[in-house]
């Protein structure tokens, strides 16, 4: 059973490595000669600091929410895939192509359910052929799905500046913009679109998914122990040509959503980063869906400081990047802390309790 | 152009065979770094950001010295810098080498763009190149013949890795601290050490990888200098079955296979120009797949490779 010290003990070890990660992000503006407490106060005030500025948070989340889920779906399966920014790619090229083919001809609410099925089930089966060489030839997915990445953003450039390119864009080849009837709309009363719902409603789904049902207890069985797995009878192919599917139609949602809400067509600007983002996301949440939409407003509200980094600070837009990048070794670092800090330990009382099964994701990968 | 009309469709094999030179130094050298890391056991994924990181040590410092090969040697240090963060951070307890690999790519590449910022305007002195074209009198065949010491400095790392491997004292550590741990140990000798050297010195390689992108070829510092070499270098090794003398070839396969875009771009073929650039990522794809199978482990993998022992 796990008693209330140990589900503290996962939430206070990812806050602390993030704050730590703060903490050491505070030491290199120091060291560039950067005063940190302005720094610091200028990512609070631009990230959480009005509603007004909140909103770019909170549009920022929304994909990172779908990207992170493409990390943490397969991360259940014992599989590290990291081709959410390909995926969002060409969830994005799909959802473009459907979205100007069907034009206003139809209702705008088919459309858009349409373009986002479309994004879904592109970046669905890109990430699933990452999954399916994990399966049957045994390619390591990690290597595989950073490739495919670079395959979807030359595909890419391939589209937007040949077939598909709007002759009207000349400085930053786009493909025709989609009729504004059919862009995804904000939520009243707000500038967030409904892309934040998505987002929202996927983490529960996919917690839901993970958790709570057969399917869930399959993957996570073969995850924790692929060869009792397949003795036990689950069917691991399909699962994890399964499991990579969903991640991938996640990831193609959050394309669907980034030109149908933000960009309005398809340009070099989808791969702006909510990959990298997808995976800091997900490792910092331990793979838990329901714990990545609360991380996503934390690294939203990074991504969304980076102007005023820039403006105010005089601060390069890599900085959002090592800022990123700082976290995320913190937050590795803190996953050895697990068990070390006594206060956190289990008190015996009947028995001694059965140690703790690793996290997920940290299971040792083995290239072959 | 003249020459281009006088070489005609030459021009190809040619511009593959100059690009193949140009191209493969950084995958050259990445790949002989990642080689050495992962023969002691630990799996470096984040030498994308080292190149990067490396790329932008090379042309600043080089900019700011005015010499080409003090800003090798700062790349060289700067990869060395990122690889002491993974070599310790990867042994700690229960923290997976591939994900700080995938960390350690955020960092290094938003480091060296960080950096890098004030660098992308100037230009900076480049490595000198040795001309061997010059008895042709074609213009494009002595631009194509400039080869650089760096890609000769590759080619003699790769026996010279190969033989330390096979015959030193030190290399038999590292084979044996990659192969089998607990022998290793039973030596007498601290795992966490020779794989913690092993990461910096691959670092080290890596970066030098990354200077000859910024000051050979393509010679200058942009943010998409480095377009997934780090990475495929990954792959790369395992294609080569972890021999240095094998990632030499390799390299040079990688390098000819990134030169097609240019090369038919250059005779007057633009169609699907960004689609020949995904060429390399293909080819890495494809080779995975007929190299690796689900039957059997590679011959010449590390026993511990990727484990956390």
């Amino acid at each position: 059973m796990n008693s209330w010290r140990r589900s503290f003990e996962s939430i206070s070890l990812s806050f602390g490595a993030i704050f730590a990660g703060l903490l050491l992000f505070g030491v290199f503006c120091a060291a560039v000669g950067q005063n940190p407490f302005a720094v610091y106060g200028s990512i609070w005030k631009s990230a959480f600091g009005s509603w007004q500025t909140f909103q770019n948070t909170l549009i920022r989340a929304a994909p990172l929410m779908l990207t992170a889920l493409c990390t943490a779906l397969p991360a259940r399966l014992g599989l590290v895939i990291i081709g959410n920014e390909g995926a969002l790619v060409v969830g994005g090229i799909a959802a473009v192509a459907i979205g100007l083919g069907l034009g206003t001809a139809l209702p705008p609410v088919i459309a858009q359910v349409a373009m986002a099925i479309a994004g879904m089930i592109a970046g669905g089966l890109w990430i699933m052929a990452a999954g399916a060489l994990k399966h049957y030839r045994a390619v390591n997915e990690t290597i595989s799905s950073l490739l495919l990445n670079y395959v979807a953003i030359a595909l890419l450039n391939h589209l937007v500046g040949g077939p598909m390119r709007d002759p009207s864009s000349l400085n930053k080849p786009s493909t025709f913009p989609l009729p504004e009837a059919i862009m995804l709309g904000n939520i009243p009363g707000s500038r967030v679109h409904w892309g934040l719902l998505y987002g929202i409603v996927a983490c529960a789904i996919a917690y839901f998914l993970i958790q709570r049902t057969t399917f869930g207890f399959a993957a996570r069985t073969a995850g924790g122990n692929i060869r009792a797995a397949r003795i036990a009878g689950l069917p691991v192919g399909q699962l994890t040509l399964t499991v990579c599917f969903l991640a991938g139609s996640c990831a193609g949602l959050a394309g669907m959503v980034e030109v149908a809400a933000v960009q309005g067509s398809a340009n070099e600007s989808l791969n702006v980063g909510y990959g990298y983002g997808g995976i800091l996301v997900a490792f910092a949440a331990r793979h838990n869906p329901l714990a990545a939409i609360l991380i996503s407003l934390l690294v939203g509200g990074i991504l969304a400081s980076g102007g005023i980094l820039q403006r105010a600070h005089n601060l390069p837009d890599a900085t959002v990047l090592v800022f990123e990048g700082i976290v995320f070794l913190a937050v590795l670092y803190s996953d050895s802390l697990y068990g070390k800090i006594p206060w956190f330990k289990e008190k015996p009382l009947i028995a001694a309790p059965p140690n703790p099964p690793t996290s997920p994701g940290q299971e040792p990968v083995v290239i072959s | 152009m003249a020459t281009e009309a006088a070489l005609g469709w030459w021009g190809v094999p040619l511009a593959i065979a100059a690009g193949t030179m140009r191209g493969g130094t950084p995958f050259l050298f990445v790949s002989l770094g990642e080689c050495l890391t992962e023969k002691s056991g630990k799996i470096n994924l984040g030498l994308e950001g080292t190149l990067l990181t490396g790329a932008m040590a090379a042309y600043g410092t080089s900019y700011l010295t005015g010499s080409p090969w003090i800003g090798v040697l700062a790349a060289g240090l700067a990869g060395a810098a990122l690889g002491v963060i993974h070599g310790w951070l990867s042994q700690q307890f229960r923290v997976n080498d591939v994900a700080v690999g995938i960390a350690m790519i955020i960092f290094g590449s938003g480091v060296a763009f960080f950096f890098g910022k004030p660098f992308i305007q100037p230009k900076a002195a480049q490595l000198p190149t040795i001309d061997l074209g010059a008895w042709s009198g074609i213009p494009a065949v002595e631009a194509a013949l400039q080869i650089s010491p760096l890609f000769l400095l590759g080619v003699l790392i790769a026996p010279i890795m190969h033989w330390f491997f096979k015959s030193t004292r030190w290399g038999l550590f590292i084979r044996a601290v990659g192969d089998s741990p607990d022998a290793a140990k039973a030596m007498g000798m601290s795992i966490f050490k020779v794989r913690l050297l092993s990461v910096v010195a691959g670092s080290f390689l890596a970066g030098i990888g990354g200077a000859s992108l910024s000051l050979y070829y393509p010679g200058l510092w942009t943010e998409r200098i480095s377009s997934g070499q780090g990475l495929m270098a990954v792959a790369l090794v395992i294609f080569a079955r972890w021999n240095p003398i094998q990632c030499l070839w390799a390299s040079l396969l990688f390098g000819g296979a990134q030169a097609l875009g240019p090369a038919l771009q250059s005779v007057g073929i633009k169609e699907g120009y960004y689609l020949f650039n995904a060429a390399p990522y293909i080819l890495t794809l494809v080779i995975m797949i007929f190299t690796c199978s689900p039957k059997r482990s590679l011959t010449g993998a590390p026993g511990a490779l990727g484990t956390d022992t």
